[in-house]
């Protein structure tokens, strides 16, 4: 491959970043409609969760909204922990009216009155400029008559704390640890009342459609992906930063526009993402697809170009690292889990373990897949098969 | 009436309520789902996910002890993926676990190895990592040792301390590989807020969690041919100890618990019953002493309600939480304290023994009780009143050991004097069972007559109930005591910590208004003691409870203050209630101690 070969430019997307300041407009014509239509908008659009589960946000307003609780919240995750990304910080910093407009939205409809922002600690210094924004935005929700009312809530570091359950048990006063599910947040979230927690990028593309309408969304992107999607481009590229791309575009197409030429693979999603391996890259799309294309978007969309010069036994080292670390450590897969395939690679590295060893942590992973209580756990199988399948000689040799 | 769901497990269709979780639904059909985070008396953690199970249509598995049943649902417990998923978790537990079975206090009564024998875990694919971990031994407390190195996370104990019992001494500390059972600052259990009530020793699956074993002191005592060894057996031990040795639960066995105790080689084997009785006669009268201060000299100083003390895990727990309520305690020592006071005075002189030369054991449903041994101020004989305490398992370990075959022994008597033990002495071990056996005297010494029950049984403070009330009118008093005429007694009864910190904020609150309350650190009493034989639940507590009570139908005597040696002791030595000599040797006063 050479990198001046004509390149297939991908449908860069300018919707989320756009700048526009007419979200009183927006408010007013949503708040004019019935709840119904706004949910039926939602769904139509195919939006679907941008935090990493993928789950269909219109649905997971309309289970709120079913409830007949009271007391309810609207939560924007903004814990942002997923080693590679920082599109949300970016998005808050640049367009945040964007996801207040979201959560106002929401509040209106499920029927909440209090909002938060769950900021990730490290980004501490988005709170002055975003209580400004607060301010000016809570005017206009006076002005509109909508009793919604958003805070901010300063995580304080673990990744867990991205994991919904988790987040809002910190936000409880206590321990980050994930629940048992069901029942879900959207059922019995915060205080145990109905909560909806949407990821920062999810709430700003709801804007996006309450502006043009699902239609717009809709077209953009394939099938079970639509829409765009606010990619945080890192590792051995020319160009790192933060693109919006249309979903659905293959990994290849991806790789000629994002790399010098040189990659080996990318990782797709993170640390709790997939590795495609070139082979596989032309055959490999970006979205929601599920098992029918192999891939789906994981935390956040961050993509991780790696070149020749990569060791992908390091790269696997260091994602078990984190893993080993940031595990909560209350269930027994992933915390022991998590040091067993750590120190599992390492010794079949150093010789202790035959090469046969990799597959039996590979047995391992898919129990953590099949039994650990939540996503983190769950996915540690994603990097760790997809690695070992792929560059099984790097493991040992 | 909660609506019913039908489902099936394992192709066999079941019908329950809407509220229970596959693993309830399973056990109606009598199918056995493996769990060790589970347990019946706490709130659900479904961390350990041992007891995964299948659910037709959901690719992963889910964890039985947490997910509700569903309309529909299609579960199977027994397939090859549960099974090898499990068979994985149990070997990752033993990764993190040091295995020396055979040199484990639990050995044989271990969740975590029963597991891995139902499982044959008999190799070891993976890599042992406790090598890499820095586990620590906590041997300082009196009371309890906490190994980590033996804990498998599933919490239990972290939530037995808190939602049991509301001190929260442990709690999970660090996340990822690191992540631990710790304390404050992970200081020694004996320096943070821990009652050493030991439930959280019941409530764990595995030997992380043990008493501090007396065992070896108690023999080498024994075998000293200088040393005269006193045992005191308590009340909840004689309907624990069967139970710990293979016989039925609640199964009553004081005379066989007598003759075993001889033949281990007990000098005198004596009854906590009858200090049970005596403080029944100090705090009786102290109680009434309290409401005649307040009814007749409406003296603002005295404190009210008046709490039993004869709970340590109590007592200590007010020291740590409560301390403004420090003065509401009743000065009484606990029975096991005021019968070493006691054995070392009164006893050693009717046997003609040098206290210096005797050794003091009680046998107790509790490890709460080793700490209070080890206070300070309990020498009030001039000795340590109480040198060694021993649990209800303890005592099985040396009977065991002895070769005594337990279940063909004879009935026996307890020694005398300091042997009998009232039936009201008897209930002590029971929720309940002090404020029963103080209404039946102190009712009686105020109005000459039995208290207003069938038979005694004061059936409204009997029973699990966290909190329960009775309040008992006052008629027809003698002239001493007219100034009680037509006053309602008031009186709460509670068990388990949790439940004792509710009470006291009602009160503190001005909610509620009691004149004598009786706490028990331990749900149900000491019968559910951290001493007591594994495993517990409210159905085990509640058939050693009317094992209790049995036992006190039973008995000739049912009333403390018609034990013919609690009338002795007072003629020959004590006097008479709150005497100068009850007040040296058998009360005492509490200390303010840290929050954490
Ligand atoms: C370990 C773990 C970490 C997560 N971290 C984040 C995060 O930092 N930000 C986020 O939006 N979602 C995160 N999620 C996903 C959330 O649990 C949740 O699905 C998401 O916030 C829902 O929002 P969405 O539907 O808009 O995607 C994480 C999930 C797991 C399992
Ligand atoms: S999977 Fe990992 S992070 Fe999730 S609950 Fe279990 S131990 Fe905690």
């Amino acid at each position: 491959m050479t990198t001046t070969a004509a390149k297939k430019q991908l449908h860069r997307i300018d919707l989320i970043f756009k700048h526009e300041d007419d979200c009183k407009e927006i408010l007013r014509n949503a708040f004019s409609r019935s709840d119904q239509e706004i949910v039926n908008e939602m769904v139509n659009s195919g939006l679907k969760g941008r935090g990493g589960a993928g789950f269909p946000t219109g649905l997971k307003w309309k289970l709120a909204a079913e409830s007949d609780e009271k007391e309810k919240y609207v939560i924007c995750n903004a814990d942002e922990g997923e080693p590679g990304t920082f599109k949300d910080r970016e998005i808050l910093s640049r367009v945040p009216h964007k996801v207040l407009s979201g959560m106002a939205v929401c509040a209106k409809i499920i029927g909440a009155q209090k909002g938060y922002i769950y900021l990730r600690g490290e980004y501490k210094f988005l709170v002055p400029d975003l209580n400004k924004e607060l301010g000016k935005f809570h005017d206009i929700l006076d002005d509109l008559g909508l009793d919604f009312r958003v805070e901010i809530f300063l995580g304080s570091g673990a990744y867990i704390c991205g994991e919904e359950s988790a987040l809002i048990e910190s936000m409880e006063g206590k321990r980050g640890e994930p629940r048992n599910k069901p029942p879900f947040p959207s059922v019995r979230g915060f205080k145990g009342k109905p909560t909806v927690v949407n990821n920062v990028e999810t709430l700003a593309h709801s804007y996006t459609i309450l502006k043009f309408g699902a239609k717009k969304f809709r077209d953009l992107g394939v099938k079970d992906s639509r829409g765009s999607k606010v990619f945080s481009v890192s590792g051995d590229t020319p160009i790192p930063g933060i693109y919006e791309l249309e979903l659905g575009m293959t990994v290849q197409d991806f790789v000629d526009d994002f790399s010098d030429g040189d990659c080996k693979a990318v990782q797709v999603g993170g640390a709790s993402g997939f590795l495609v391996p070139r082979k596989r890259f032309g055959k490999t799309t970006i979205g929601y697809e599920g098992k029918l294309t192999g891939i789906s978007l994981p935390t956040g969309g961050s993509m991780m170009i790696f070149n020749s010069s990569r060791s992908m036994y390091n790269v696997l080292n260091n994602y078990l690292e984190f893993f080993e670390e940031e595990s909560c450590g209350q269930c027994t897969p992933c915390r022991v889990g998590c040091q067993q395939l750590l120190k599992g690679i390492r010794a079949v590295k150093r010789g202790e373990k035959p090469a046969s060893y990799l597959d039996q942590l590979l047995k391992l992973t898919e129990t953590m897949k099949l039994t650990a209580k939540c996503g983190l756990g769950q996915s540690v199988a994603n990097s760790f098969s997809s690695i070992v399948e792929n560059f099984r000689e790097e493991m040992i040799y | 009436m909660a609506n019913m769901v039908n489902l099936t497990i394992n192709g066999i269709a079941v019908s329950v309520e809407e509220d229970k979780t596959i693993l309830e639904a399973a056990k109606h059909l009598h199918i056995k789902i493996p769990t060790l985070c589970y347990h019946k008396d706490l709130c659900v953690a479904g961390n350990c996910r041992v007891c995964v199970v299948e659910q037709v249509g959901n690719h992963k598995l889910v964890a039985s002890c947490a997910t509700p049943v569903a309309e529909g649902m299609e579960i199977n417990t027994n397939t090859l993926k549960v099974r090898n998923c499990r068979k994985h978790i149990i070997e990752l537990l033993l990764t993190e676990h040091r295995e020396e079975c055979t040199k484990c206090y639990r050995n044989g009564h271990c969740e975590l190895q029963a597991l891995a024998a139902e499982y044959q875990i008999t190799n070891q694919d993976f890599i042992d990592l406790v090598p890499d971990k820095n586990y620590t031994i906590d041997m300082l407390s009196p009371a309890i040792v906490k190994d980590d190195s033996k804990c498998i996370r599933c919490q239990r104990c972290v939530r037995t301390c808190a939602e049991i019992q509301s001190v929260g001494a442990i709690a999970v500390a660090h996340k990822g590989s690191e992540m631990k059972i710790s304390t404050f600052f992970d200081r020694s259990l004996d320096e943070v807020v821990c009652t050493n009530c030991g439930q959280c020793i019941v409530h764990c699956p595995t030997g992380a969690l043990t008493e501090k074993s007396y065992v070896e002191n108690v023999w080498d005592a024994i075998a000293d041919p200088d040393t005269h060894v006193i045992v005191q057996t308590a009340p909840a031990v004689r309907i624990g100890l069967g139970e710990e040795l293979g016989l039925g639960i609640g199964t009553r066995v004081t005379g066989k618990m007598v003759s075993a105790l001889k033949r281990l080689g007990f000098d005198s084997v004596l009854d906590t019953d009858f200090t049970a009785d005596l403080t029944i006669m100090e705090e009786g009268t102290e109680l009434l002493t309290r409401l005649k201060r307040a009814l007749v000299d409406d003296d603002p100083e005295v404190a009210l309600p008046m709490a039993t003390s004869c709970s340590p895990g109590w007592v200590k727990y007010i020291e740590h939480k409560y301390p403004e309520y420090l003065p509401n305690l009743s000065s009484c020592k606990s029975p096991q304290q005021m019968f070493g006071a006691l054995a070392k005075t009164y006893y050693a002189k009717n046997i003609e023994v040098d206290p210096e030369n005797i050794v003091s054991v009680s046998i107790m449903p509790c490890t709460a009780k080793k700490f209070e041994a080890n206070r300070p101020e309990m020498k009030d004989s001039g000795y340590k009143d109480v040198d060694f305490v021993l649990t209800t398992r303890e005592l099985a370990v040396m009977i065991r050991q002895a070769g005594i075959e337990f279940e063909k022994l004879n009935d026996e008597s307890f020694d005398s004097i300091m042997g009998i033990g009232s039936g009201a002495g008897v209930i002590f071990g029971a929720s309940g069972g002090v404020m029963e056996a103080a209404l039946r005297t102190a009712y009686e010494i105020v109005t000459g007559r039995e208290v207003p029950f069938d038979n005694l049984e004061i059936t409204p403070v009997r029973g699990l109930e966290g909190v329960k009330e009775a309040t008992v009118k006052i008629e027809g008093t003698i002239e001493a005591w007219s100034f009680l005429e037509g006053v309602e007694l008031k009186c709460a009864i509670t068990n388990g910590l949790e439940n004792a910190h509710q009470l006291l904020d009602a009160i503190r609150k001005g909610d509620k208004f009691y004149h004598f309350i009786e706490v028990m650190a331990c749900p149900g009493g000491c019968l559910g003691g951290g001493g007591q034989p594994f495993p517990v639940d409210n159905e085990i507590r509640l058939k050693r409870m009317n094992a209790l009570y049995e036992e006190d139908r039973n008995l000739p005597i049912r009333k403390a203050h018609e034990n013919p040696e609690i009338i002795q002791v007072y003629k020959e030595f004590l006097e008479e209630p709150l005497s100068h000599k009850s007040h040296k040797l058998l009360h005492t006063s509490y200390v303010k101690r840290e929050q954490y």
